[in-house]
């Protein structure tokens, strides 16, 4: 299929762009780093007649503070967010996603919008509470990223992410991270489990358990329920995983669970809730 | 704004040389670097990101050149094996016996390009996070790991000679 490439350089100019497009019906599509453009293209699982480059946005590059929050371009790749450690649990998380050179392609924006299911930088953004700024036809907007995302991220046609904003405080505080792969260093993930303590109450979010990521309201009341030893609490909070747990070729259902069983325990002894 | 049609002549930086070529947005840039271009130092192995035989620079930053769209390069520098003479990478990959059948190397020694411009003093975590991302059949990691510490050493012992 003939493809055109557009490298639009402000917000305007892509939304526009967008729309042109759109009624040409040239079926446009957003990209950042590529990565799962190239990859779902070769199995035929992914169509566009036109690609919008949103990465030479001086916006989406942005790495800064601004009053409260820490703003993060959504086209920094994941070794710059990594390098420059502005929010340290996202730049461990990151750090982990694919192999090194891989994540000179894979653009924050990139890895939480895209359509693979790990997406494994949503994870701290989720427990953080951050904020995401969208531009939309209607202009920019900044909404909860608990409003748009939900097991995937929902945004309405032309709508992309520019910036992500976390609160200054939520960037510092103490974090769990681990990715658990069956054997390999580089893999995709058994499991990928992110936490912080807000309060004295954990904040969980797991990617690579189900078919998407996800911060669970119901897992979390259960984690952090003082009326339970930590061992029960566990076992009441494998019972309420919001979705299906994967059953594929690197490990099955029973194996998965067992990994979260274990990993919620390590979480425990570093974040304590004993 | 760039615009590149469905076939569309751009000028590429390639190695210093602005080269003119004409391509498919769609085109991977692997393929307009070996098809179209002849560089044929970046090498075809898994075509999937994993292997990493394909590795460029550009604009200095290692890139698997079979997870980019050529469109994606236009106004950048592209520095492919080609570009490399007798770098101090490639003279201590051949002291080292750093390799055997030399497929892999290409993107070896890109990579390892890379992390040496940004890291002077690369530690061992460093040089092992880096390596992960390309994949040699005959496991020649450990003598690529002493020709990168060599490198290292020597520019080590040039800077103090210097001071």
């Amino acid at each position: 299929m003939a493809m055109e490439y557009y490298r639009p350089t402000t917000i305007k100019e892509a939304l526009q762009l967008y729309q042109q497009l759109s009624y040409a019906g040239k079926n446009p599509a957003y990209m950042s780093g590529g990565t799962e453009i190239v990859t779902l293209s070769r199995f035929h699982l992914f169509q566009a007649a036109s690609l919008i480059d949103l990465t030479h946005i001086p916006e989406t590059r942005v790495h800064d503070v601004d009053g409260n929050h820490l703003v993060l371009g959504a086209s920094l790749t994941l070794n710059e967010i990594s390098e420059k450690n502005g929010f340290p649990l996202l730049a461990v998380t990151a750090s982990r996603v694919a192999d090194h050179t891989t994540r000179n392609h894979i653009t924050l924006g990139g890895n939480i919008s895209g359509k693979i299911i790990y997406k494994e930088a949503i994870l701290p953004l989720l427990v953080s509470d951050s904020l995401l700024l969208i531009a939309s036809f209607e202009g920019l907007k900044t909404v909860p990223i608990h409003a748009v995302f939900h097991k995937e991220p929902h945004l309405s046609p032309g709508e992309w992410v520019v910036q992500v904003l976390t609160e200054k405080n939520a960037v510092d505080r103490p974090f769990f991270s681990v990715k658990k792969r069956k054997i390999d260093v580089i893999d995709y993930p058994l499991l990928t489990l992110t936490a912080i303590k807000v309060d004295g109450k954990l904040r969980v979010a797991i990617s690579g358990l189900c078919d998407f990521p996800f911060r669970s309201v119901a897992m979390e009341q259960v984690l952090n329920d003082p009326s339970r030893p930590v061992s029960a609490r566990i076992i009441e909070a494998l019972k309420v995983i919001p979705g299906d747990v994967r059953n594929d070729w690197i490990a099955s259902a029973e194996y998965r669970r067992f990994v979260l069983q274990t990993t919620l325990e390590e979480m425990y002894a570093a974040l304590g809730g004993m | 704004m760039l615009h590149v049609g469905s076939l569309e002549k751009v000028r590429l930086n390639i190695n210093g040389h602005n080269r003119w070529v004409t391509i498919k947005a769609s085109e991977r840039l692997i393929d307009v670097l070996r098809n179209r271009l002849g560089y044929t130092g970046c090498k075809p192995g898994c075509l999937n990101g994993d292997c990493g035989a394909c590795t460029v620079l550009v604009d200095g930053v290692p890139m698997k050149s079979c997870m980019m769209l050529a469109p994606q390069v236009v106004g950048k520098a592209i520095t492919t094996i080609e570009g490399l003479e007798g770098t101090d990478v490639q003279k201590a990959f051949i002291e080292h016996n750093a390799f055997q059948c030399g497929y892999c190397t290409p993107g070896f020694i890109m990579n390892i390009e890379g992390l040496l411009a940004k890291h002077r003093h690369a530690d061992e975590a460093i040089i092992e996070d880096w390596l992960q991302s390309n994949i040699c059949r005959c496991t020649s990691y450990q003598e690529m790991k002493a020709a990168i510490q060599d490198v290292l050493h020597k520019r080590d012992q040039n800077h103090e000679e210097l001071e």
